[in-house]
């Protein structure tokens, strides 16, 4: 994707082929902790996304500005600051047991991996426009893995979905909606979509030795291409 | 004004098995699954990591109870000020192993920056201060400032003997046939989950 970088596609792309949970595993911690519920893990999405966005602009266009060898304290403060924000904002206007709910996992968005890796590992090098899109589509892919597990963990745990019951004569267990069924849920769900890929690398590898690793081995990371 | 050991014993017990960092509380687990291939390098990070957050205890508590609390500053300056504490904490500690432990610094060069993102010593300072359970909450500033240095000492200890269990299960997990869409981090987590049962035992003998 080095050269053909539009802004749909580096949208696209932090949904799905770098999604950061699902395929980099990174921000594994409030993935578990908060996806309790759905609405738990859409206010936690929202505030991932509004942070994402606005640290990766400022972080892009200080890009040239902030000193190499200092750049990781200034991401950090950058971040830092709009957590800062977010937090006061959800403290005044979201709903108390929301706020219950997510706890410490508001300020520790600041040190949610998914923040800085994508500010070291794209911000820093490209444009602003380029940065929103960025910002938005991990965001947003991210925000949408965490809706993946917290539906998993609330149907089979409390057997709701967005605080609705669907079923009345389901007995929920309530262990995954504790520590372990959090790992468990997470750890099938990783498993599943590993299993997709193997698949579709598997076809994507008979497809590319046919075309001595043509254009579709490549798109397809098939071929090893670095 | 007298310490409560009492309160101190439960407080540790607490942080490091019935309220685990990595296992119940979700914190720190980036390295917990990262590092946690070989046991030497678990040990190595969880000892890291709980110097790391004594220090960032030690440091912070102050902080947020003469400067934060009386400018009252809490709600927006405590993310950005713990956060650069422990960044130069972390900066420092890199420093002393690279001219002290040449070896232990080579093993864990690439984990140590990793520090400062990691949530376990974030975390610890939230709960030591503003997240504080109502039991330490209350203290007076002397016994207040032990009983964060313990909790800060005694998660990292929890951190430390969950990286060590986790990398025992998965040096044994290395040579067992997995079927290949599980290998790697979903088994990991599956352990993990099994895990965190055996600690959810330990729940209900103690609380804050």
């Amino acid at each position: 994707m080095a050269q053909t970088k539009t802004f749909g596609s580096v949208f696209k792309s932090g949904i799905t082929t770098e999604n950061p949970l699902i395929i980099s595993m990174i921000g594994m911690c409030p993935s578990l902790a908060i996806t309790t519920s759905v609405r738990n893990a859409v206010a936690m999405g929202i505030a991932v996304i509004a942070v994402l966005v606005c640290s990766n602009i400022i972080i892009a266009a200080l890009r040239k500005i902030i000193p190499g060898e200092i750049r990781m304290p200034c991401f950090i403060v950058i971040a830092a600051s709009f957590v800062t924000m977010v937090d006061l904002t959800m403290q005044a206007f979201a709903p108390p047991a929301i706020n219950r709910a997510l706890g410490i996992f508001i300020p520790l968005i600041v040190v949610n991996c998914v923040i800085l890796f994508r500010a070291e590992a794209f911000a820093s090098k490209n444009t602003v426009s380029h940065s929103i899109a960025d910002g938005l589509g991990m965001g947003i892919g991210y925000g949408l893995a965490l809706l993946l597990v917290s539906s998993v963990r609330e149907l089979l745990g409390d057997g709701s979905f967005w605080g609705y019951k669907v079923s009345l004569s389901y007995a929920p267990a309530s262990i995954m909606l504790l520590a372990p069924g959090a790992f468990l849920t997470l750890g099938l769900t990783l498993g599943f979509f590993n299993y997709i890929r193997l698949r579709g690398a598997a076809a994507a590898e008979s497809a590319a030795q046919e075309k001595q690793c043509g254009c579709a081995g490549c798109a397809s990371g098939a071929c090893g291409a670095k | 004004m007298g310490i409560d050991f009492g309160l101190l014993v439960t407080i540790a017990m607490m942080s490091i098995f019935i309220a685990n960092f990595p296992l119940a509380k979700f914190l720190g687990l980036c390295p917990f699954i990262g590092v946690t291939q070989s046991t030497k390098n678990a040990i190595g990070m969880g000892i890291a990591v709980t110097f790391v957050m004594l220090l960032a205890s030690a440091v912070t508590f102050p902080i947020f109870k003469f400067v934060l609390v009386p400018l009252n500053l809490v709600s927006v300056l405590k993310t950005p000020v713990y956060i650069l504490v422990i960044a130069t904490l972390v900066q420092f500690v890199e420093m002393v192993l690279k001219a002290k432990m040449p070896p232990l610094y080579r093993a864990l060069g690439i984990y140590l920056p990793l520090i400062t993102t990691n949530c376990a010593v974030f975390g610890v300072t939230l709960l030591n201060t503003t997240d504080a359970p109502e039991a330490m909450a209350s203290l007076p500033f002397i016994p207040g400032y032990i009983a964060a240095m313990v909790q800060g000492t005694a998660g990292g200890l929890g951190f430390l003997v969950a990286m060590l269990l986790m990398s025992g299960v998965r040096e044994r997990l290395a040579f067992a046939s997995i079927p290949e869409s599980l290998k790697g981090t979903p088994i990991a987590l599956i352990c993990t989950a099994l895990m965190a049962i055996a600690f959810m035992g330990f729940s209900g003998m103690a609380s804050l």
